[in-house]
């Protein structure tokens, strides 16, 4: 705590950021106890856009709950689908051809650099640099141009099936150029990122040392993604609990130990070039072969029983647990999102942070409401 | 990590847990319960052949007496899944918490016809270099009276999966510092994922 809110003089006061601050990136309020400039006490106050995503699962079979997984986090929307997806394949025992793997890690990973091209922008736009988001754009731009050339939409996915993906690339050749061309031309920008941004002092004055998170208190808290990896910890379920075609090809997990809000910058920073190693990889391993499983039932119905499958969303853990009670609909869906733990960290990481520091911090945690709310 | 201590440890617990006889009693209706259901739902799975692949070795796992279980991680997406008494559920992640795993996700089921509520507790190891350790606890309570002591004083991160599950099952996490309405609006006075919940 601030030493002003230790004397005996100290008065705090109370307002509400949000529902509505920008620097919330949605519908987030938090409610604050401040002493001065200082935070005494942060609340997170979620729920202004449930829409109780697990409720729906329970109503509907399991195929008509693809569309909804994309709309908890639109920006990683694709890894929600591959989750869920992946999911009812463990659970009916489905076996996926290896070509749909990889397009499905091609699509995860360009959504990836998207995501993380898109907080890049949004993040500095917080803290007061307008241009970067400007750039980021107009590389973000050019992936979901590719993604709409493959799945036909720009935001919200739902390209994935239950045994493979919903259709094979139109044009393989174009597609690869296109992808590989955007590789070499991201790559040639992200010095000029560096240099623009990460090398600027007024950002590392703004980051370095602000909102430490330990490891220890992720692990309290549950807190995976670049959050976790930004506090030293190098975890990441794609090589942890390997899944699809991850086992196939060689990245590094980028680790910061700091655990400031300049190490989360710093890993989500070097994601962007791992995932696009990915990519370049898959592009050239890409199998022959169909891209949907020949035999999958139209009415899935999975043996009765429980059923968990976690991947690494563009936030961190994204799981589902499903209850089977071997009928054609769920009998329980749970949702576990990443940032709904990676914020939850916020109350007691905030305390006697400046409010300005605070908003900093809140945005390095890459917060995405409609995915904490579900 | 030691995994074999973990499994030991949750094993001794569960095993304490047994000859109580009142838990020995609710062991016992659960065994009935669950056995006739068994029955009911075999027929059913047979015509469903397309995905008998599993069938075999997932009838063993029908739920059971308190214990432990080495799960096809493959299959099911955990290493190990142990069943406990409700009270016990803060020993057990008093355990989790000295092997260094985290608390994932906490899942509340509705079990109308049998009266219960199950809640599923989800760890998992996140540590550099290690395969993925996930180990599932889980408890049964009765429905009418839906108490379970919290969690959320061995790991804090337990407390807004705690709340959320109470507002939407209205499972009562006794010495919970915050149950109040999360997801839902303040003024809700309903759990919207109970199975005889009515819009």
């Amino acid at each position: 705590m601030s030493r002003l809110a230790q004397s005996q003089y100290h008065e705090t006061f109370d307002i509400n950021l949000g529902p509505q601050h920008p620097a919330t990136h949605g519908v987030l309020r938090v409610k604050l106890t401040m002493d001065g400039e200082y935070i005494v006490k942060a609340e997170p106050v979620l729920g202004y856009i449930h829409r109780m995503h697990e409720k729906m699962g329970e109503n509907r079979t399991w195929a008509k709950f693809l569309p909804n997984p994309s709309r908890m986090d639109y920006l990683s929307a694709m890894s929600y689908n591959h989750g869920h997806v992946a999911l009812v394949e463990r659970a009916a025992g489905i076996e996926v051809p290896e070509r749909a793997e990889y397009l499905r890690v091609i699509m995860v990973e360009l959504n990836r650099v998207q995501s993380h091209l898109l907080w890049f922008g949004a993040f500095l736009l917080d803290l007061g640099g307008f241009t970067p988001l400007l750039y980021a754009f107009d590389d973000r731009e050019r992936i979901l141009d590719l993604l709409e050339s493959v799945t036909g939409s720009r935001l919200t996915y739902c390209y994935f099936r239950f045994g493979g993906v919903y259709n094979d690339l139109d044009d393989e050749e174009s597609f690869k150029t296109g992808t590989k061309e955007f590789i070499a031309r991201l790559r040639s920008r992200m010095p000029m990122y560096h240099n623009l941004v990460t090398k600027n002092i007024i950002l590392r004055k703004r980051l370095e040392g602000i909102g430490p998170v330990s490891a220890d208190m992720c692990r309290r808290y549950g807190a995976t993604g670049p959050v976790l990896r930004g506090s030293g910890v190098q975890f990441d379920i794609r090589k942890n609990e390997p899944y699809s075609a991850y086992p196939d090809f060689d990245f590094d997990i980028p680790v910061y130990e700091e655990g400031d809000s300049m190490a989360r910058y710093m890993v989500r920073m070097d994601e962007i070039e791992q995932s696009m190693r990915i990519i370049e990889q898959a592009l050239d391993k890409l199998p022959e072969g169909p891209v949907k499983a020949e035999k999958v039932p139209k009415m899935i119905k999975p043996p009765k029983n429980d059923y968990y499958f976690a991947v690494e969303a563009a936030r961190g853990t994204f799981s589902l647990r499903a209850v089977s009670d071997g009928t054609n609909t769920p009998y329980r869906l749970k949702i576990r999102s990443p940032t709904y733990s990676n914020l939850s960290l916020f109350e007691e990481a905030s305390k006697g942070m400046l409010l300005a520091d605070a908003l900093a911090f809140m945005g390095s945690l890459d917060l995405v409401i409609p995915e904490i709310d579900r | 990590m030691d995994r074999a201590q973990v499994q030991k440890e949750l094993e001794a617990l569960a095993a304490e847990g047994k000859p109580a006889p009142v838990p020995e009693e609710k062991v016992e209706v659960e065994k009935e319960e669950q056995a006739s259901e068994q029955e009911e739902t075999a027929p059913e799975e047979e015509q469903g052949k397309d995905k008998n692949k599993k069938k075999g070795e997932e009838e063993e796992e029908k739920p059971r007496e308190n214990g432990v279980l080495v799960l096809d991680h493959r299959a099911r997406g955990a290493h190990l899944d142990a069943q406990l008494n409700g009270d016990q559920v803060v020993a057990a992640a008093e355990i989790m918490r000295r092997a260094g795993l985290s608390v994932e996700a906490v899942t509340g089921v509705d079990w109308l016809k049998e009266n219960k509520f199950e809640v599923i507790y989800d760890y998992a190891l996140y540590i550099a270099g290690e395969d993925l350790y996930r180990v599932v606890v889980r408890a049964l309570i009765d429905r009418d009276n839906p108490d379970i002591p919290t969690i959320s004083g061995v790991f804090s991160g337990a407390n807004w999966h705690e709340r959320e599950t109470w507002d939407l099952l209205g499972i009562n996490f006794t010495g919970h510092p915050q149950l109040t309405r999360f997801l839902l609006p303040e003024d809700a006075d309903f759990h919207p994922l109970r199975k005889d919940f009515k819009p």
